[in-house]
Protein backbone atom coordinates (compact mmCIF):
# COMPACT_ATOMS: atom_id res chain seq x y z
CA UNK A 1 0.00 0.00 0.00
CA UNK A 2 1.35 3.33 -0.92
CA UNK A 3 -0.01 6.84 0.24
CA UNK A 4 0.65 9.89 -1.65
CA UNK A 5 0.28 13.57 -0.05
CA UNK A 6 -0.18 15.65 -3.46
CA UNK A 7 2.41 17.70 -3.58
CA UNK A 8 1.29 20.79 -5.82
CA UNK A 9 2.86 23.89 -4.21
CA UNK A 10 -0.43 24.53 -1.49
CA UNK A 11 0.96 23.99 1.88
CA UNK A 12 1.47 21.75 4.41
CA UNK A 13 2.09 19.00 3.22
CA UNK A 14 4.75 18.37 5.95
CA UNK A 15 2.66 18.20 8.81
CA UNK A 16 0.43 16.01 7.28
CA UNK A 17 3.32 13.58 6.71
CA UNK A 18 4.59 14.16 10.05
CA UNK A 19 1.63 13.27 11.76
CA UNK A 20 0.93 9.80 9.67
CA UNK A 21 4.79 8.99 10.72
CA UNK A 22 3.68 9.63 14.69
CA UNK A 23 0.52 7.17 13.58
CA UNK A 24 3.35 4.47 12.34
CA UNK A 25 2.37 5.15 8.58
CA UNK A 26 4.51 6.09 5.89
CA UNK A 27 3.14 8.61 3.61
CA UNK A 28 5.34 9.79 0.34
CA UNK A 29 5.53 13.52 -0.60
CA UNK A 30 5.03 14.00 -4.52
CA UNK A 31 3.38 16.03 -7.14
CA UNK A 32 4.68 13.75 -9.92
CA UNK A 33 2.16 12.30 -11.61
CA UNK A 34 3.69 8.88 -11.76
CA UNK A 35 3.46 8.46 -8.62
CA UNK A 36 0.40 9.80 -7.99
CA UNK A 37 -0.60 7.81 -10.74
CA UNK A 38 0.92 4.39 -8.41
CA UNK A 39 -0.79 5.59 -5.28
CA UNK A 40 -3.31 3.33 -3.53
CA UNK A 41 -4.76 5.83 -0.91
CA UNK A 42 -4.39 9.89 -1.97
CA UNK A 43 -4.43 13.05 0.33
CA UNK A 44 -5.12 16.39 -1.21
CA UNK A 45 -3.97 19.33 1.28
CA UNK A 46 -4.05 23.00 0.74
CA UNK A 47 -3.94 26.49 2.10
CA UNK A 48 -4.85 28.93 0.41
CA UNK A 49 -7.31 30.64 -2.68
CA UNK A 50 -9.66 27.92 -4.62
CA UNK A 51 -8.72 29.52 -7.70
CA UNK A 52 -4.55 29.09 -7.08
CA UNK A 53 -5.13 25.17 -6.04
CA UNK A 54 -7.45 24.63 -9.43
CA UNK A 55 -4.42 26.20 -11.14
CA UNK A 56 -1.91 24.23 -9.56
CA UNK A 57 -3.49 21.42 -9.83
CA UNK A 58 -3.49 21.72 -13.88
CA UNK A 59 0.11 22.84 -14.22
CA UNK A 60 1.06 20.02 -12.13
CA UNK A 61 -1.03 17.53 -15.08
CA UNK A 62 -3.18 16.16 -12.15
CA UNK A 63 -6.84 17.14 -12.89
CA UNK A 64 -7.76 14.10 -15.60
CA UNK A 65 -4.95 11.67 -13.77
CA UNK A 66 -7.24 12.56 -10.23
CA UNK A 67 -10.29 12.46 -11.93
CA UNK A 68 -9.59 8.80 -13.44
CA UNK A 69 -7.88 7.63 -10.42
CA UNK A 70 -10.98 8.65 -7.71
CA UNK A 71 -14.05 8.05 -10.07
CA UNK A 72 -13.00 5.01 -12.20
CA UNK A 73 -10.56 3.14 -10.11
CA UNK A 74 -11.99 4.15 -7.03
CA UNK A 75 -8.63 5.46 -5.09
CA UNK A 76 -9.69 6.47 -1.65
CA UNK A 77 -9.08 10.03 -1.60
CA UNK A 78 -9.07 12.69 1.79
CA UNK A 79 -9.25 16.17 1.06
CA UNK A 80 -8.38 18.60 3.88
CA UNK A 81 -9.39 22.33 3.87
CA UNK A 82 -8.75 24.20 1.06
CA UNK A 83 -8.46 20.24 -0.24
CA UNK A 84 -11.62 19.33 0.63
CA UNK A 85 -13.09 22.82 -1.26
CA UNK A 86 -11.65 21.64 -4.62
CA UNK A 87 -13.95 18.50 -4.35
CA UNK A 88 -16.67 20.79 -4.93
CA UNK A 89 -18.23 22.32 -8.09
CA UNK A 90 -17.26 25.80 -7.54
CA UNK A 91 -16.51 28.56 -4.87
CA UNK A 92 -17.39 31.89 -4.16
CA UNK A 93 -13.38 32.49 -3.62
CA UNK A 94 -12.92 31.88 -7.35
CA UNK A 95 -14.42 31.57 -10.98
CA UNK A 96 -12.39 28.15 -11.59
CA UNK A 97 -14.69 25.39 -11.58
CA UNK A 98 -14.01 22.75 -8.99
CA UNK A 99 -13.09 19.13 -9.27
CA UNK A 100 -16.89 18.77 -8.81
CA UNK A 101 -17.19 15.18 -7.32
CA UNK A 102 -19.61 16.56 -4.93
CA UNK A 103 -22.39 18.56 -5.89
CA UNK A 104 -21.48 21.11 -3.71
CA UNK A 105 -20.51 24.68 -3.73
CA UNK A 106 -18.16 26.90 -1.73
CA UNK A 107 -19.42 29.94 0.06
CA UNK A 108 -18.13 32.46 2.41
CA UNK A 109 -18.53 33.26 6.24
CA UNK A 110 -21.05 36.04 6.54
CA UNK A 111 -21.63 37.60 9.89
CA UNK A 112 -20.88 41.51 9.25
CA UNK A 113 -24.71 42.37 8.09
CA UNK A 114 -25.50 41.07 11.27
CA UNK A 115 -25.11 44.18 13.85
CA UNK A 116 -23.59 43.23 17.10
CA UNK A 117 -22.52 39.95 15.95
CA UNK A 118 -19.00 39.14 17.25
CA UNK A 119 -18.11 36.24 15.15
CA UNK A 120 -14.68 36.57 13.37
CA UNK A 121 -14.20 35.76 10.01
CA UNK A 122 -11.59 33.05 9.57
CA UNK A 123 -13.07 30.52 11.83
CA UNK A 124 -9.96 29.88 13.90
CA UNK A 125 -9.30 27.44 16.69
CA UNK A 126 -10.51 24.25 18.01
CA UNK A 127 -14.34 23.35 17.50
CA UNK A 128 -16.31 19.59 17.80
CA UNK A 129 -17.43 18.00 15.59
CA UNK A 130 -20.92 15.96 15.32
CA UNK A 131 -20.75 12.71 13.24
CA UNK A 132 -24.13 12.25 11.14
CA UNK A 133 -25.96 9.10 10.92
CA UNK A 134 -24.54 9.01 7.15
CA UNK A 135 -20.96 8.19 8.39
CA UNK A 136 -20.26 4.59 9.49
CA UNK A 137 -16.46 4.32 8.37
CA UNK A 138 -14.29 7.45 9.10
CA UNK A 139 -14.13 6.65 12.68
CA UNK A 140 -14.94 10.34 13.44
CA UNK A 141 -16.44 9.95 17.42
CA UNK A 142 -18.75 12.85 18.92
CA UNK A 143 -17.11 15.40 20.81
CA UNK A 144 -14.29 14.68 19.05
CA UNK A 145 -12.27 18.52 18.59
CA UNK A 146 -10.65 19.51 15.75
CA UNK A 147 -8.47 22.53 15.01
CA UNK A 148 -10.10 24.69 12.18
CA UNK A 149 -8.83 27.40 10.00
CA UNK A 150 -11.15 28.74 6.98
CA UNK A 151 -13.31 31.76 5.75
CA UNK A 152 -15.06 29.50 3.26
CA UNK A 153 -17.22 26.56 3.96
CA UNK A 154 -18.69 23.51 1.80
CA UNK A 155 -22.80 23.78 1.33
CA UNK A 156 -23.67 20.12 0.04
CA UNK A 157 -26.62 20.01 -1.91
CA UNK A 158 -27.46 16.27 -1.07
CA UNK A 159 -27.43 15.91 2.76
CA UNK A 160 -26.30 12.38 2.80
CA UNK A 161 -22.98 13.43 1.55
CA UNK A 162 -22.71 15.54 5.26
CA UNK A 163 -21.10 13.29 7.43
CA UNK A 164 -20.30 15.59 10.26
CA UNK A 165 -21.28 19.02 11.17
CA UNK A 166 -19.63 21.75 13.37
CA UNK A 167 -21.60 24.61 14.44
CA UNK A 168 -19.64 28.39 14.14
CA UNK A 169 -23.18 31.03 13.93
CA UNK A 170 -24.64 27.98 12.33
CA UNK A 171 -24.32 24.50 11.62
CA UNK A 172 -21.76 24.20 8.48
CA UNK A 173 -20.40 20.59 6.95
CA UNK A 174 -16.82 19.95 8.82
CA UNK A 175 -16.79 16.35 6.80
CA UNK A 176 -18.05 15.01 3.59
CA UNK A 177 -18.07 11.45 2.00
CA UNK A 178 -19.06 9.92 -1.15
CA UNK A 179 -18.37 6.83 -2.11
CA UNK A 180 -14.12 6.70 -1.92
CA UNK A 181 -13.93 10.39 -1.40
CA UNK A 182 -13.80 12.13 2.02
CA UNK A 183 -13.32 16.01 2.66
CA UNK A 184 -12.96 17.52 5.95
CA UNK A 185 -12.68 21.03 6.56
CA UNK A 186 -10.83 20.58 9.79
CA UNK A 187 -6.66 19.72 9.89
CA UNK A 188 -6.66 16.11 11.64
CA UNK A 189 -2.84 16.90 11.23
CA UNK A 190 -2.82 19.58 13.60
CA UNK A 191 -5.13 18.14 15.87
CA UNK A 192 -2.96 15.66 18.28
CA UNK A 193 -4.79 12.87 19.19
CA UNK A 194 -8.21 13.25 17.38
CA UNK A 195 -6.43 13.89 14.36
CA UNK A 196 -3.95 10.95 15.39
CA UNK A 197 -7.22 8.41 15.39
CA UNK A 198 -8.94 9.86 12.15
CA UNK A 199 -5.69 10.01 10.10
CA UNK A 200 -4.72 6.47 11.20
CA UNK A 201 -8.46 5.33 10.40
CA UNK A 202 -8.03 6.45 7.08
CA UNK A 203 -4.93 5.84 6.40
CA UNK A 204 -5.46 1.60 8.13
CA UNK A 205 -9.31 0.91 6.32
CA UNK A 206 -8.73 -0.82 3.58
CA UNK A 207 -9.48 0.09 0.42
CA UNK A 208 -11.41 -3.16 -0.49
CA UNK A 209 -13.59 -2.72 2.42
CA UNK A 210 -14.35 1.17 1.66
CA UNK A 211 -15.15 -0.14 -2.38
CA UNK A 212 -17.27 -2.71 -1.02
CA UNK A 213 -19.29 0.03 1.16
CA UNK A 214 -19.87 2.15 -2.24
CA UNK B 1 -18.35 24.36 21.84
CA UNK B 2 -16.00 26.99 20.67
CA UNK B 3 -13.55 27.76 23.37
CA UNK B 4 -11.27 30.68 22.95
CA UNK B 5 -7.96 29.53 22.21
CA UNK B 6 -5.41 29.05 25.07
CA UNK B 7 -1.92 29.39 24.02
CA UNK B 8 1.81 28.65 25.30
CA UNK B 9 4.63 31.21 24.13
CA UNK B 10 7.59 29.93 24.10
CA UNK B 11 11.11 31.96 24.18
CA UNK B 12 13.68 29.84 22.36
CA UNK B 13 16.94 31.18 22.62
CA UNK B 14 19.99 29.65 20.66
CA UNK B 15 18.87 26.17 21.31
CA UNK B 16 17.22 25.75 24.46
CA UNK B 17 13.78 27.21 26.12
CA UNK B 18 14.07 30.36 28.13
CA UNK B 19 11.55 32.90 29.99
CA UNK B 20 12.15 36.34 30.38
CA UNK B 21 10.56 38.95 32.92
CA UNK B 22 10.02 41.95 31.29
CA UNK B 23 12.23 40.80 28.27
CA UNK B 24 15.10 39.84 30.59
CA UNK B 25 16.86 38.00 32.88
CA UNK B 26 16.17 35.03 30.41
CA UNK B 27 15.47 31.75 32.71
CA UNK B 28 16.45 28.36 30.88
CA UNK B 29 13.39 25.83 30.86
CA UNK B 30 14.04 23.12 28.81
CA UNK B 31 14.73 21.48 25.37
CA UNK B 32 12.24 22.39 23.06
CA UNK B 33 11.28 19.18 21.65
CA UNK B 34 10.95 17.64 25.22
CA UNK B 35 8.61 20.80 25.71
CA UNK B 36 6.68 20.61 22.70
CA UNK B 37 6.17 16.69 23.71
CA UNK B 38 4.90 17.94 26.98
CA UNK B 39 2.68 20.21 25.50
CA UNK B 40 1.55 17.33 22.74
CA UNK B 41 0.17 15.37 25.46
CA UNK B 42 -1.63 17.53 27.58
CA UNK B 43 -3.70 18.72 24.38
CA UNK B 44 -2.76 22.19 24.43
CA UNK B 45 -4.97 24.31 21.41
CA UNK B 46 -1.97 25.49 20.09
CA UNK B 47 1.80 27.28 20.30
CA UNK B 48 3.45 30.50 19.81
CA UNK B 49 7.46 29.93 19.80
CA UNK B 50 9.67 33.04 19.50
CA UNK B 51 12.92 33.07 18.47
CA UNK B 52 14.30 36.10 20.98
CA UNK B 53 17.87 36.56 20.01
CA UNK B 54 17.55 35.86 16.11
CA UNK B 55 16.60 39.74 15.00
CA UNK B 56 19.34 41.14 17.68
CA UNK B 57 22.50 38.44 16.10
CA UNK B 58 20.87 39.32 12.84
CA UNK B 59 20.34 36.06 11.90
CA UNK B 60 18.12 33.63 10.09
CA UNK B 61 15.79 31.55 11.78
CA UNK B 62 17.50 28.17 12.88
CA UNK B 63 15.50 26.10 10.26
CA UNK B 64 17.00 22.69 11.40
CA UNK B 65 16.25 23.04 15.04
CA UNK B 66 12.36 24.46 13.86
CA UNK B 67 12.16 21.53 11.84
CA UNK B 68 13.22 18.88 14.79
CA UNK B 69 10.34 21.00 16.59
CA UNK B 70 7.33 20.85 14.29
CA UNK B 71 8.05 17.22 13.52
CA UNK B 72 7.16 16.37 17.21
CA UNK B 73 4.66 19.39 17.22
CA UNK B 74 0.97 18.43 16.73
CA UNK B 75 -0.94 20.96 17.04
CA UNK B 76 -1.06 24.52 15.19
CA UNK B 77 2.39 26.38 15.58
CA UNK B 78 3.48 29.47 15.69
CA UNK B 79 7.15 31.12 14.81
CA UNK B 80 8.49 34.38 14.72
CA UNK B 81 12.15 36.03 15.10
CA UNK B 82 14.55 37.05 12.77
CA UNK B 83 12.09 36.43 9.75
CA UNK B 84 12.52 39.05 6.96
CA UNK B 85 11.64 37.53 3.47
CA UNK B 86 9.06 35.44 1.91
CA UNK B 87 11.08 32.50 0.99
CA UNK B 88 12.22 32.57 4.50
CA UNK B 89 8.31 32.39 5.52
CA UNK B 90 7.68 29.71 2.45
CA UNK B 91 10.77 27.35 4.36
CA UNK B 92 8.88 27.37 7.76
CA UNK B 93 5.59 26.59 6.34
CA UNK B 94 7.37 23.93 4.42
CA UNK B 95 8.89 22.57 7.62
CA UNK B 96 5.11 21.94 8.97
CA UNK B 97 5.18 25.46 10.73
CA UNK B 98 1.40 26.93 10.45
CA UNK B 99 1.64 31.07 11.18
CA UNK B 100 4.66 33.11 10.50
CA UNK B 101 5.02 36.03 12.84
CA UNK B 102 6.98 39.19 11.63
CA UNK B 103 7.60 41.78 14.45
CA UNK B 104 10.57 44.15 13.41
CA UNK B 105 10.61 43.15 9.62
CA UNK B 106 6.62 44.17 9.83
CA UNK B 107 7.69 47.70 11.11
CA UNK B 108 10.92 47.99 8.79
CA UNK B 109 8.96 46.95 5.90
CA UNK B 110 5.13 46.49 5.74
CA UNK B 111 5.05 45.87 2.21
CA UNK B 112 6.46 42.72 3.57
CA UNK B 113 3.02 42.10 5.12
CA UNK B 114 1.07 42.45 1.89
CA UNK B 115 3.19 40.16 -0.31
CA UNK B 116 3.39 37.42 2.40
CA UNK B 117 -0.53 37.83 2.75
CA UNK B 118 -0.97 37.14 -0.84
CA UNK B 119 1.42 34.79 -1.50
CA UNK B 120 -0.10 32.36 1.64
CA UNK B 121 -2.82 33.77 2.64
CA UNK B 122 -4.18 35.71 5.64
CA UNK B 123 -4.54 32.97 8.24
CA UNK B 124 -0.93 32.20 7.74
CA UNK B 125 0.41 35.77 8.28
CA UNK B 126 0.82 37.27 12.15
CA UNK B 127 1.69 40.37 13.23
CA UNK B 128 3.76 40.09 16.74
CA UNK B 129 3.59 43.96 18.57
CA UNK B 130 5.11 44.73 21.70
CA UNK B 131 4.07 47.44 23.66
CA UNK B 132 5.94 49.57 26.24
CA UNK B 133 4.96 53.07 27.88
CA UNK B 134 7.20 56.17 27.00
CA UNK B 135 8.16 58.85 29.38
CA UNK B 136 5.05 60.70 28.62
CA UNK B 137 3.31 57.58 29.58
CA UNK B 138 2.06 56.61 26.57
CA UNK B 139 1.48 53.11 24.58
CA UNK B 140 4.19 52.88 22.53
CA UNK B 141 5.31 49.80 19.71
CA UNK B 142 8.80 48.71 20.19
CA UNK B 143 10.88 46.11 18.31
CA UNK B 144 14.17 44.19 18.14
CA UNK B 145 12.99 41.97 21.27
CA UNK B 146 12.27 44.90 23.23
CA UNK B 147 15.14 47.21 22.32
CA UNK B 148 14.25 49.60 20.32
CA UNK B 149 11.96 52.49 21.14
CA UNK B 150 9.04 53.70 18.04
CA UNK B 151 6.96 56.45 18.18
CA UNK B 152 4.02 54.21 16.38
CA UNK B 153 0.88 54.01 18.56
CA UNK B 154 -0.02 50.21 18.97
CA UNK B 155 -3.96 50.51 18.18
CA UNK B 156 -2.78 52.72 14.65
CA UNK B 157 0.05 50.09 14.09
CA UNK B 158 -2.48 47.23 14.65
CA UNK B 159 -5.10 48.85 12.24
CA UNK B 160 -2.06 49.54 9.37
CA UNK B 161 -1.34 45.75 9.89
CA UNK B 162 -4.74 44.39 9.45
CA UNK B 163 -5.18 47.02 6.11
CA UNK B 164 -1.87 45.27 5.17
CA UNK B 165 -3.46 41.90 5.07
CA UNK B 166 -2.28 40.37 8.12
CA UNK B 167 -4.47 37.88 9.67
CA UNK B 168 -3.59 38.05 13.27
CA UNK B 169 -1.94 39.80 16.23
CA UNK B 170 -0.08 38.77 19.07
CA UNK B 171 -0.36 41.63 21.38
CA UNK B 172 2.21 41.82 24.46
CA UNK B 173 2.99 44.49 26.76
CA UNK B 174 6.33 44.11 27.84
CA UNK B 175 5.66 45.64 31.38
CA UNK B 176 3.85 42.73 32.24
CA UNK B 177 5.89 39.92 30.81
CA UNK B 178 6.79 37.07 33.30
CA UNK B 179 5.32 38.95 36.21
CA UNK B 180 1.94 36.95 36.47
CA UNK B 181 0.19 40.06 37.54
CA UNK B 182 -2.82 40.27 35.19
CA UNK B 183 -2.99 41.24 31.35
CA UNK B 184 -3.28 44.86 30.54
CA UNK B 185 -6.53 44.80 30.13
CA UNK B 186 -6.96 48.37 28.70
CA UNK B 187 -4.07 48.02 26.35
CA UNK B 188 -5.70 44.46 25.15
CA UNK B 189 -9.51 46.30 24.64
CA UNK B 190 -8.19 48.99 23.16
CA UNK B 191 -6.45 47.26 20.31
CA UNK B 192 -9.52 44.48 20.02
CA UNK B 193 -12.01 47.30 19.53
CA UNK B 194 -10.69 48.51 16.33
CA UNK B 195 -9.78 45.56 14.58
CA UNK B 196 -11.70 42.84 12.49
CA UNK B 197 -9.10 40.25 12.61
CA UNK B 198 -8.40 38.53 16.35
CA UNK B 199 -6.05 39.09 18.38
CA UNK B 200 -3.89 37.09 20.60
CA UNK B 201 -3.22 38.83 24.24
CA UNK B 202 0.59 37.79 25.96
CA UNK B 203 1.67 39.36 29.20
CA UNK B 204 1.22 38.88 33.09
CA UNK B 205 -1.22 35.74 33.09
CA UNK B 206 -1.22 34.02 36.62
CA UNK B 207 -4.85 32.31 36.29
CA UNK B 208 -7.20 30.21 34.24
CA UNK B 209 -9.44 33.08 35.44
CA UNK B 210 -7.06 35.36 33.69
CA UNK B 211 -6.93 33.61 30.46
CA UNK B 212 -11.05 33.93 30.67
CA UNK B 213 -10.91 37.78 31.49
CA UNK B 214 -8.89 38.47 28.78
CA UNK B 215 -11.68 37.16 26.39
CA UNK B 216 -14.46 38.51 28.42
CA UNK B 217 -13.04 41.85 29.35
CA UNK B 218 -10.40 42.70 26.90
CA UNK B 219 -12.34 40.89 23.81
CA UNK B 220 -9.05 39.08 22.72
CA UNK B 221 -9.84 36.16 20.67
CA UNK B 222 -7.03 33.75 22.23
CA UNK B 223 -4.73 34.29 25.66
CA UNK B 224 -1.67 33.61 25.72
CA UNK B 225 0.99 32.75 28.78
CA UNK B 226 4.31 31.87 29.44
CA UNK B 227 4.90 31.50 32.98
CA UNK B 228 1.90 30.22 34.40
CA UNK B 229 2.57 26.87 31.87
CA UNK B 230 6.34 26.15 33.31
CA UNK B 231 6.75 27.72 36.41
CA UNK B 232 4.96 26.25 39.83
CA UNK B 233 4.97 27.81 43.18
CA UNK B 234 6.30 30.76 45.13
CA UNK B 235 10.00 29.83 43.93
CA UNK B 236 8.92 29.70 40.38
CA UNK B 237 10.49 26.35 39.93
CA UNK B 238 10.51 25.14 36.20
CA UNK B 239 7.15 22.76 35.61
CA UNK B 240 5.39 22.60 32.16
CA UNK B 241 2.19 22.14 32.85
CA UNK B 242 -1.54 23.14 31.44
CA UNK B 243 -4.98 23.32 31.97
CA UNK B 244 -7.73 20.34 31.71
CA UNK B 245 -9.72 21.02 28.96
CA UNK B 246 -12.81 20.62 31.64
CA UNK B 247 -11.17 23.45 33.06
CA UNK B 248 -11.07 25.58 30.48
CA UNK B 249 -14.83 24.63 29.25
CA UNK B 250 -15.86 25.81 32.78
CA UNK B 251 -13.49 29.30 32.58
CA UNK B 252 -14.89 30.03 29.05
CA UNK B 253 -18.25 29.23 29.98
CA UNK B 254 -20.38 31.86 27.88
CA UNK B 255 -18.22 33.32 26.09
CA UNK B 256 -18.12 31.24 22.67
CA UNK B 257 -20.75 32.22 20.34
CA UNK B 258 -24.10 31.08 21.33
CA UNK B 259 -26.62 31.99 19.34
CA UNK B 260 -27.98 30.06 16.21
CA UNK B 261 -28.11 32.29 12.42
CA UNK B 262 -29.25 31.26 9.56
CA UNK B 263 -27.92 32.40 6.52
CA UNK B 264 -29.35 34.00 3.26
CA UNK B 265 -30.41 31.37 0.35
CA UNK B 266 -29.54 28.59 2.62
CA UNK B 267 -31.95 25.45 2.33
CA UNK B 268 -33.02 23.59 5.85
CA UNK B 269 -31.09 20.47 4.50
CA UNK B 270 -28.08 22.42 5.34
CA UNK B 271 -28.94 25.18 8.03
CA UNK B 272 -29.44 23.17 11.70
CA UNK B 273 -27.33 20.13 12.43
Amino acid sequence: MSIVIIDYGMGNVGSIRNMLRKCGVTAQISGDPGEIERATKLILPGVGAFDQGMHRLRQYGLVTLLDRKVREEKTPLLGICLGMHLLARSSEEGREAGLGWFDAEVVRFRFGEQPGVGLKVPHMGWNTVRPQASDGVTGLVSGARFYFVHSYYVVCHNNDDVIARTTYGFSFASAMRRDNVIGVQFHPEKSHRFGMAFLSEFARSSSAVTAAEC
Amino acid sequence: MLIPRVIPCLLLRSRGLVKTTKFRRPVYLGDPVNVIRIFNEKEVDEVILLDITATLEQREPNFSLLEEISSECFMPLAYGGGVRTTSQMRTLYSLGIEKVALNTAAIDNPALISEAASCFGSQSVAVSIDVKKDWKRRYRVVTSCGRRMTTLDPVAFAVSMQQHGAGEVILNNIGRDGTMKGYDLDLVRSVTSCLDIPVIACGGAASVSDLAGVVRKGRASAAGAGSMFVFQGLHRGVLISFPSHAELEKAFAGTEPGWEYSPQGQSAANGKG
